[in-house]
């Protein structure tokens, strides 16, 4: 012990110069947007490797319930085209503009990265802007409603800021009444199974158990089933309900993603930024 | 005697980083080379500082340099390692009979001395500072263009001001 003292004396300069420049790089790693990222993009390289090797193994362990799970959809796939397939068609006249009709379409992604235990949860998915993916697009998840947006994309990866996320706002509106409201998460709970509504006006009549879908403003297209009411009555002082929900989807066991491309974001943005900033 | 070193460091100190962030700050050639004159204040630290006393000098003076450039953490620890790099190159060149001498300046320990001191500290500091800067090593030939031009400048610099007040310092 004493020997080691002695040499940690002796070249304390050594020791001291580590100590310090450690807390400058961690100050400046910590403080500056631009390091950060760098810092944050590289290692997520690494990360994201890591975790691609580990999954692997655990989308075998989990291939029964993803089974059953595309089963399902398939089947109800198979219905939905059943029922295109069975129109009569002779008595259609108008030609649909079928190519700009399609605003949205959906890329598969799988998960190879998901936290439900934190403030601010990211998914990352194994689709980057090699397959066309953009910060800011929708993600949702199979037929079990919104999951979150994507936030900084890599060539081959990209991290989705999930709805159990402080950041992330998600417009929606009731599904019976149309009243529109924003969906957020984590001011008061961190329960991954509930999220709240907030400015909902005052004089809608809001039931339990009513449905809460995507009300198509934003990234995210209309009508994409979001959760059930279970709580109205939350006091907040103002003229806005704020009401509790039971989220649909279940992060806790997400593995495959949609990610939605809409044809006319970019349209819809320059347009919008015509505008005059009335601020 | 102590109380004077003390009052001479902490005005230098005023007076250089003031000169730093007012006037320099604001200089630069082409963004290639740009001075920073303010490490002559760690540069000319007496001999007899402790290590950790001078650590912390040396981190104290890197934050504030920070806080007004917007780069916290980036001068700190480029003035850590010039504190470091003092530390071994006193170690290794100047015998213990030396240490009479008050600090380290051009006056006091001559031309040759002073010279080769001010360049190892001023690549040391540069190079730590522009590679944080920069934080990445694709650009390596224009990063170490810019720490080469800018340590000429900050060498010239702290050489211009070393030689004005040579005489007052001189025994």
């Amino acid at each position: 012990m004493r020997n080691l003292w002695i040499f940690i004396n002796r070249y304390n300069a050594f020791f001291l110069f580590i100590i310090f420049f450690t807390i400058g790089v961690v100050l400046t790693v910590k403080n500056n947007a631009y390091q950060r990222s760098v810092t944050f993009n590289s290692t997520n390289e690494v990360v994201g490797l890591a975790y691609e090797n580990l999954n692997i193994f655990k989308r075998y362990v989990n291939l029964g319930t993803v089974n059953d799970s595309l089963a399902k959809e398939n089947a109800k796939l198979n219905t939905q085209l059943l029922a295109i397939q069975n129109v009569d068609t002779a008595k259609l006249v108008t030609v649909k503009d079928t190519v700009n009709a399609v605003q949205f379409t959906y890329l598969a992604a799988r998960v190879i990265k998901n936290s439900i235990t934190l403030r601010n949860n990211v998914i990352t998915i194994n689709k980057g802007t090699a397959d066309g993916i953009q910060s800011g697009m929708a993600v949702i998840s199979a037929g079990k409603g919104v999951v979150g947006l994507i936030r900084d994309v890599s060539p081959h990866l990209a991290t989705i800021e999930s709805l159990l996320n402080k950041n992330t706002k998600i417009s929606v509106s009731i599904k019976s009444t149309k009243a529109l409201g924003s969906l957020v998460w984590g001011e008061r709970n961190s329960d991954y199974s509930k999220a709240y509504i907030k400015d909902i006006p005052n004089h809608f009549k809001v039931k339990l158990g009513d449905t809460i879908v995507t009300s198509g403003f934003g990234s995210f297209p209309p009508g994409i089933p979001v959760g059930r009411i279970s709580n109205r009555g939350i006091a907040t002082g103002d003229n806005f309900l704020t009401i509790e929900i039971n989220l649909f989807n279940d992060f806790s066991t997400l593995q495959y993603v949609y990610v939605i491309k809409d044809k006319f974001a970019q349209e819809q943005k320059e347009l919008e930024s015509k505008l005059p900033n009335e601020q | 005697m102590n109380s004077r070193i003390i009052l001479v460091n902490v005005v230098r100190w005023f007076l250089l980083l003031s000169v730093q962030v007012l006037l320099l700050r604001n200089m630069s050639f082409y963004n290639l080379a740009t001075p920073f004159t303010y490490i002559l204040f760690l540069l000319l630290l007496p001999f007899g500082i402790p290590n950790l006393l001078l650590y912390l000098i040396a981190f104290g003076t890197g934050i504030t340099l920070d806080a007004f450039y917007d780069t916290l953490g980036v001068h700190t620890a480029a003035c850590v390692t010039l504190a470091f790099v003092r530390i071994l190159f006193i170690s290794v060149s100047v015998s213990r009979d030396n240490f009479d001498e008050p600090e380290p300046s051009l006056g006091h320990m001559g031309f040759r001395w002073f010279a080769l001191y001010a360049v190892l500290c001023t690549f040391s500091h540069h190079l730590v500072l522009f590679f944080l800067e920069a934080f990445k090593l694709t650009e390596l030939s224009y990063t170490l263009l810019r720490c080469l031009l800018s340590a000429i400048f900050t060498l010239f610099t702290i050489l211009l001001v070393e030689l004005i007040f040579f005489n007052r310092k001189m025994r």
